[in-house]
């Protein structure tokens, strides 16, 4: 056990899994660096150097620079998971997706269903997200709904690097493509981290907090907001629960309506744009099957419905920030309870 | 003036405390305390309870107020053996909140566990205290780690005290090799070897019990004496659903009510205190360790190895500390053992009774090593 960034526990779960399964291979742009150039191979790991090192350790055989066609090496990776590889194919931004999405939509995540079960795809896909990075629109975006919304696939979007480190094992040893979402803002983010591999099982969620008054339900890197935001309500005197879905397909609503039916109130934190993101979904979930629970109304917070901006004062007020959800939770302490109101 | 001050602190109880909350006093200003009498109740994020006197007075001042978060070894009250002025008892904190300040900046970082080589394993062990007395060695029960001793390791004073963790546990190596008591007893008499320790007292908790006492009995010149708690070993039941539902469950849910069962009063077992189990377990090769342990010591829900017979040949001296209420090893294996064995009944405390009455405890296994 040792302090290890989020950028660490994700270098290091790349690394052990390489180890121990000499299927699992990793492809993408610059996830070496240097290809076909006279300089230094492994000059950049990544554009924000998470698998630096991995190249020196295991050769241009098992870490692939692939050329910038997401739409020739996604398919690719599928095509090698379908045929007994386990690849981790880094997909830089999550913004770049829309070229590939045949290959992720309608070939990866239907392999399973559409060849009668005996297929496995057993592809991650790493992806890097969110705003906050000053990377303006085209590199900022909070994509993983758009893959929630398709059946076949499996979206994890974890929270912190001991999360990032068992989510990212469990994603390589899952038959099933997974996209593996990465908070650019979070890599530096540091906390305890075994040193031994280990594994957290999806559609589990993890109860980061436990408190009577309202359920928190965040999102990624909304779980720090989320956090932030508790610690002030906690001094006065509003006691929060917070649940980090940690995978948002498949998503753990047990946990949340259990938590909804005993504290009566909700708040949803989804840094992604606000139509038809997860805090719709689970506030629609809740809505549908508690809501004789709810003491008042479900409150989502998410930034507004716009691009992000690149203007830095702009985009600090697009992100929802602790705040917005401390407000948000003391609206819905404020609310009277409908409940009593109707007696 | 001929009384005598003693500073009530707050304690740390397992390596990750840092501070804790306040959340009640249970003595009054002015109350006769004796040691033992519960002073104030802390919580931490992964516990909540008393915190015994250790001294006998009277409580003269409350320092701390109810609700406050306060470091460790911060001043809670004072307690005074005799005839103490209260001008006294104000300079007295004064002093004390000024060293204690001073302190705080050149504060030396606590014991850390560290992992060493013994016998070919990685071996995770905690060490603390020092002195010239023969060594302590605190060996958790199964499922559990080192931590479980938080409460009794800061309190075993005069001599080194190595919580060790038994393969497949806590941050120990994952292989356990045949998995059997003769293993597991090994590999502490690997880590004696390995520490330098010639002959060690032995604490052990419920599996850890048995593994204590086994090594007493095979290698009895490097055993001093043996403490055992919640034993496992000395009778064949055992609750073997909870031994199956402690590996099987993934899930928080599944898991808390397997550890509320360890203890009596169930708001023991915190939020954290079941991550931190849940984390242990998600560990590669911990599934198939306990397994293969589980298999070998409580085969179809029954304790394997049964040492009662051989408690009358043994030199070794060995004392016997059960809750009355433990509902994992049947405080009845405590009954009708050789008359040389001290034992101790706990009315109502349940398997983790080193945990649910500490101090009381500690005072047992401190009284037992000091005597041998």
């Amino acid at each position: 056990m040792s302090r290890k960034s989020f950028r660490q526990a994700v270098n290091e779960a790349l690394a052990q899994e390489m180890r121990r399964d000499p299927r699992v291979i990793l492809m993408g742009e610059d996830v070496a660096g240097g290809s076909g150039s006279p300089g230094e191979q492994d000059a950049w790991g990544g554009p924000l150097g998470v698998t630096k090192g991995l190249f020196k350790e295991f050769g241009p055989s098992r870490v692939l620079d692939t050329p910038i066609t997401e739409s020739a090496f996604i398919g690719a990776a599928a095509g090698a998971a379908a045929s007994g590889l386990r690849p981790v194919a880094e997909l830089m931004f999550v913004d770049f997706m829309g070229v590939c999405f045949d290959q992720i939509f309608n070939q990866a995540a239907k392999f399973r269903y559409m060849f009668g079960g005996k297929a496995v795809t057993p592809l991650t896909i790493r992806t890097m997200y969110g705003a906050g990075f000053r990377a303006a629109a085209q590199h900022s975006q909070c994509l993983y709904p758009v893959f929630t919304h398709i059946p076949g696939l499996k979206c994890v979007v974890p929270s912190s690097p001991y999360e990032a480190k068992g989510l990212l094992i469990q994603a390589i040893r899952d038959d099933d493509p997974v996209i593996f979402f990465e908070h650019k803002v979070l890599y530096d983010m540091e906390e305890e981290v075994p040193d031994e591999p280990y594994t957290i099982p999806f559609g589990e969620a993890n109860l980061v907090r436990e408190g009577e008054d309202v359920t928190i339900v965040a999102i990624g890197r909304m779980v720090q907001m989320a956090k932030a935001a508790a610690e002030a309500l906690a001094k006065e005197g509003v006691d929060c629960t917070i649940i980090d879905p940690r995978t948002t397909s498949p998503l753990d609503m047990d946990t949340i309506l259990e938590s909804v039916e005993e504290t009566g109130r909700l708040v949803v934190v989804d840094e992604a744009s606000p139509r038809c993101n997860i805090a719709t979904d689970i506030s629609a979930q809740v809505a549908d099957q508690a809501f004789g629970a709810l003491k008042a109304p479900i409150k989502m917070v998410s930034p507004p419905h716009v691009p992000v901006p690149f203007a830095a004062g702009l985009e600090d007020l697009y992100i929802p920030n602790a705040d917005k959800v401390a407000a948000a939770v003391r609206s819905v302490m404020g609310a009277p309870d409908r409940r009593e109101a109707a007696e | 003036m001929t009384g005598t001050i003693h500073p009530i602190t707050m304690p740390k109880w397992g390596l990750a405390m840092t501070e804790g909350l306040l959340a009640a006093w249970t003595a009054e200003e002015g109350a006769r305390i004796e040691p033992g009498t519960e002073i104030v109740d802390i919580e931490t994020s992964k516990i909540t309870n008393a915190l015994e006197s250790t001294v006998a007075g009277t409580l003269r001042r409350r320092v701390a107020a109810e609700g406050q978060t306060l470091p460790v070894g911060a001043l809670l009250g004072v307690v005074v053996d005799g005839e103490v002025d209260d001008g006294e008892i104000d300079r007295f904190i004064e002093a004390f909140q000024a060293e204690a300040a001073a302190a705080a900046e050149s504060a030396a970082p606590p014991p850390e566990p560290k992992v060493i080589e013994a016998g070919g394993r990685p071996v995770r062990v905690l060490v603390t205290g020092e002195g010239d007395g023969t060594p302590v060695v605190l060996i958790h029960g199964f499922g559990g780690d080192l931590n479980n001793w938080l409460f009794t390791q800061p309190a075993l004073t005069g001599r080194p005290v190595h919580a060790i963790d038994l393969p497949g546990h806590g941050g120990s190596g994952k292989d356990v090799g045949a998995g059997d008591l003769a293993t597991l007893s090994r590999a502490v008499l690997d880590y004696l070897d390995a520490a330098g320790i010639a002959r060690a007292h032995l604490v052990g908790h419920s599996m850890g019990g048995a593994v204590a006492l086994a090594t007493a009995l095979d290698a009895p010149d490097r055993v001093a004496s043996a403490t055992l708690i919640s034993s496992a070993g000395l009778g064949a039941e055992v609750n073997g659903g909870y031994v199956e539902g402690f590996i099987a469950a993934q899930k928080r849910k599944d898991l808390k009510p397997f550890l509320e069962a360890l203890f009596t009063d169930p708001e023991l077992v915190t939020r954290d205190l079941v991550e931190d189990v849940l984390k242990y377990k998600r560990l590669d090769g911990v599934e198939a360790a306990l397994k293969t342990i589980a298999g070998n010591l409580f085969p179809g829900g029954r304790q394997a190895t049964v040492m009662r017979d051989r408690l009358a040949g043994t030199t070794v001296p060995i004392q016997v500390i059960w809750g009355t209420a433990d509902s994992i090893v049947p405080a009845a294996h405590a009954d009708g053992l050789p008359a040389s064995i001290p034992v101790h009944r706990f009315d109502g405390k349940g398997h983790m009774v080193h945990m649910e009455d500490a101090a009381e405890v500690n005072r047992l296994i401190a009284e037992f090593v000091a005597a041998h």
